[in-house]
């Protein structure tokens, strides 16, 4: 009859009210938020200072970002008991909670990623339209590239070096900005967790940090896988095309690939090791100052969830990729392997952060367990459920590839 | 617009302002209805008086239309064991709504334990309900508002306004809070304020055959409850967060979790 009964089993003296509220998807939603902010950091390393390497992948990341940050707020939704009612948080914020800032945030920094991609991007669309406008009988499809081209120019047609100029000053002002508030996006994330006094693992000042350095590492990562898959994509059809004048030759799109990813990894690596040295300072702060929760929190830790968090989290997610990309003479596959394991770290992290949360009781004296539905019995079990969790993980690279019609990341033949 | 004309019309522009700040005071429904006494309901739990009935648990359901089957409630009874070797088990079965029927100690997913009378040191029960903070972190967290504190000290939920993101469950110390197994909304304890504002005692005071649990005005010195409050050595439940309860307890000893 109770909801979370589906996924929640206690053990020893739970309070009756007691359960795992907070499931699957709000392990989703600061994973998406992460990677949001982290593929916007990625992106802002060349617009912002301009690292010349990383001029491929920044524009793939901007595009990227965007379509992630579509996806970011659908976990929040997918988890609210009354959906219908989300749009209450914009009506009547309530600012002493750490949740009523979200709209306006997301709002802003969609605002600002919105703005930089169109300025990006705007002579590809001026050129698009042109393009289209001169060409004689255009067909439906043509029609509505033309129209879709036409009105996002937004009426600002002027392609004088003067403009071009402007337009570049803009996207670095915007990098500029989008930087603090990306990490504010996520940070916050952190601090709705961090502020919680009631729950013994969540509450510390610490948490918003961890957050924003785990965040930079997973959009990166993701970013860069993201790229490589894209890059071997276009390998094959290189190599289907091989002799046209107009495409790249399979060498060209290695030698790019290599170079961007030898100079991303190092990044990578920078902001993994920050992430994990807050984690442990944090792990070894509680086990040192132990306090009266340490007890419970230890049994937790180094206990139940022992195999989540150091098996899964720390070795396989964090210790096993560093070694990886650390090995000399570092090759496509094997840097594949250590970004899915990146990956999959930061999720783990995620999920030891909101499930491991709450698989002690208030009492400190019982534990809960989380099972998390596999098989969709009905719409709950669906979005609270495995499946659920994959539709929003596929989500952004659909966007993505939707978006990438309007916002070509590759091949273009100039921009800023 | 000269000089003049802008400084006057400035001028009329914040008289009508401030005119128009008070007026909207005199006219705030909270200052026609405001009591004309003092009054903050506060509870008082004795727990040398609890049996473990679950009568409270029982009235309190069925008074305040939470399912009778489901596993969660407003309000419920603990029982405490502590054996003579320094162990300590504590349970709640079914928030003890059927009361305690059984000696066998609920362990959780299906496993119960049978602790044989002579090993038991002391044993005794503890009736739990919403504490109506006098800083609640529930209010604080809430995104909408829609949950507040009114001004006799009680924390409601307006269930019209709830979107239901169970942040106030996350942050509620004592694990008061729950989603209503059919309205989908946050629901808790409210010391029966629909009955109480009628000079009606909550549903579990009623119910209760042993006295254990009273509500009384701690702004009314002659109140009996705020009489013991004032007088006896009471304590609050889990001080430590900073919230302030307004439940106060006779008999809460240190393994009351």
């Amino acid at each position: 009859m109770v909801l979370e009964e589906i996924w929640t089993t206690k053990e020893l003296f739970v309070y009756p009210n007691e359960y795992i509220y907070w499931s699957i998807q709000i392990v989703m939603y600061p994973f998406m938020t992460g990677l949001v902010a982290g593929a916007f950091v990625l992106s802002s390393l060349y617009h912002l200072f301009g690292i010349k390497p990383l001029k491929e992948i920044a524009r793939f990341s901007l595009v990227f970002s965007f379509a992630l940050l579509m996806v970011a707020p659908l976990p929040l939704l997918f988890h609210l008991m009354q959906p219908a009612r989300n749009f209450y948080v914009v009506l009547t914020p309530h600012f002493t909670s750490a949740i009523a800032a979200f709209g306006v945030v997301l709002f802003i920094y969609a605002s600002i990623v919105a703005s930089e991609l169109w300025f990006l991007y705007r002579q590809h669309l001026v050129e698009s339209s042109l393009r289209l406008k001169n060409q004689l009988n255009l067909s439906l499809a043509g029609k509505i590239q033309l129209w879709t081209y036409t009105i996002l120019t937004l009426g600002a047609s002027d392609l004088s070096e003067r403009a071009l100029r402007l337009d570049e000053k803009a996207i670095k002002i915007l990098a500029g900005a989008g930087v603090p508030v990306a990490c504010f996006l996520h940070g916050y994330a952190g601090f709705i967790f961090g502020s919680v006094k009631a729950n013994a693992l969540w509450m510390t000042p610490l948490m918003p940090v961890i957050f924003i350095m785990s965040a930079v590492v997973s959009g990166v990562a993701l970013c860069m896988l993201t790229y490589i898959v894209t890059m071997e994509i276009r390998r094959v059809i290189a190599r289907r095309k091989r002799g046209s004048v107009l495409y790249p030759t399979v060498e060209q799109i290695r030698g790019v690939e290599m170079h961007e990813m030898r100079i991303t990894a190092r990044y990578l690596i920078f902001f993994l090791i920050f992430s994990i040295s807050l984690e442990l300072l944090d792990l070894v702060f509680r086990g040192y100052t132990a306090v009266k929760s340490w007890d419970i929190l230890r049994n937790v830790i180094y206990g139940k969830d022992f195999v989540n968090i150091f098996v899964l989290q720390y070795i396989l997610g964090n210790l096993v990729p560093f070694i990886l990309l650390l090995i000399p003479r570092i090759t496509i596959p094997r840097t594949l392997l250590a970004l899915i394991l990146v990956l999959f770290g930061v999720f783990m992290m995620r999920w030891n952060v909101v499930i491991g949360g709450q698989s002690f009781s208030l009492t400190f004296a019982g534990y809960m367990h989380y099972h998390l539905p596999l098989i969709p019995q009905d719409w709950e079990t669906f979005k609270e459920g495995l499946f659920g969790a994959l539709f929003i993980g596929v989500m952004p690279f659909v966007l993505f590839w939707a978006l990438n019609k309007i916002f070509p990341v590759f091949d273009l033949q100039r921009s800023p | 617009m000269d000089r003049r004309s802008f400084l006057k019309a400035a001028l009329r522009g914040s008289a009508a302002l401030i005119l128009a700040e008070g007026i909207g005071d005199i006219l705030r429904p909270a200052s026609i209805h405001a009591s004309p006494k003092p009054l903050r309901w506060v509870f008082l739990v004795d727990t040398y008086k609890c049996i473990g009935c679950g009568f409270c648990v029982k009235a309190c359901k069925i008074e305040n239309e939470v399912p009778f089957e489901a596993n969660v409630s407003r309000t419920w009874v603990e029982r405490y064991i502590l054996t003579k070797d320094g162990a300590v088990f504590a349970d709640t079965p079914q928030e003890a709504r059927n009361g305690f029927t059984s000696r066998l100690i609920d362990l959780g997913e299906g496993r119960v334990k049978d602790i044989p009378q002579e090993k038991i040191d002391k044993a005794f029960f503890v009736p739990k309900l919403c504490n109506q903070c006098e800083k609640p972190p529930c209010v604080q967290v809430c995104p909408v508002g829609a949950t507040y504190k009114t001004a006799e000290g009680v924390t409601l939920v307006d269930r019209k306004w709830c979107i239901g993101c169970g942040y106030c469950i996350m942050a509620c110390p004592y694990g008061m809070r729950f989603f209503h197994p059919l309205l989908h909304v946050a629901e808790k304890c409210t010391f029966c304020y629909h009955r109480i504002q009628k000079e009606l005692k909550p549903a579990c005071v009623q119910a209760c055959p042993a006295g254990a649990r009273r509500i009384g005005n701690i702004k009314d010195p002659q109140d009996p409850v705020t009489q013991i409050i004032m007088t006896q050595r009471v304590s609050i439940h889990k001080p430590e967060y900073g919230t302030n309860p307004q439940v106060y307890f006779i008999g809460l000893s240190e393994e009351v979790r």
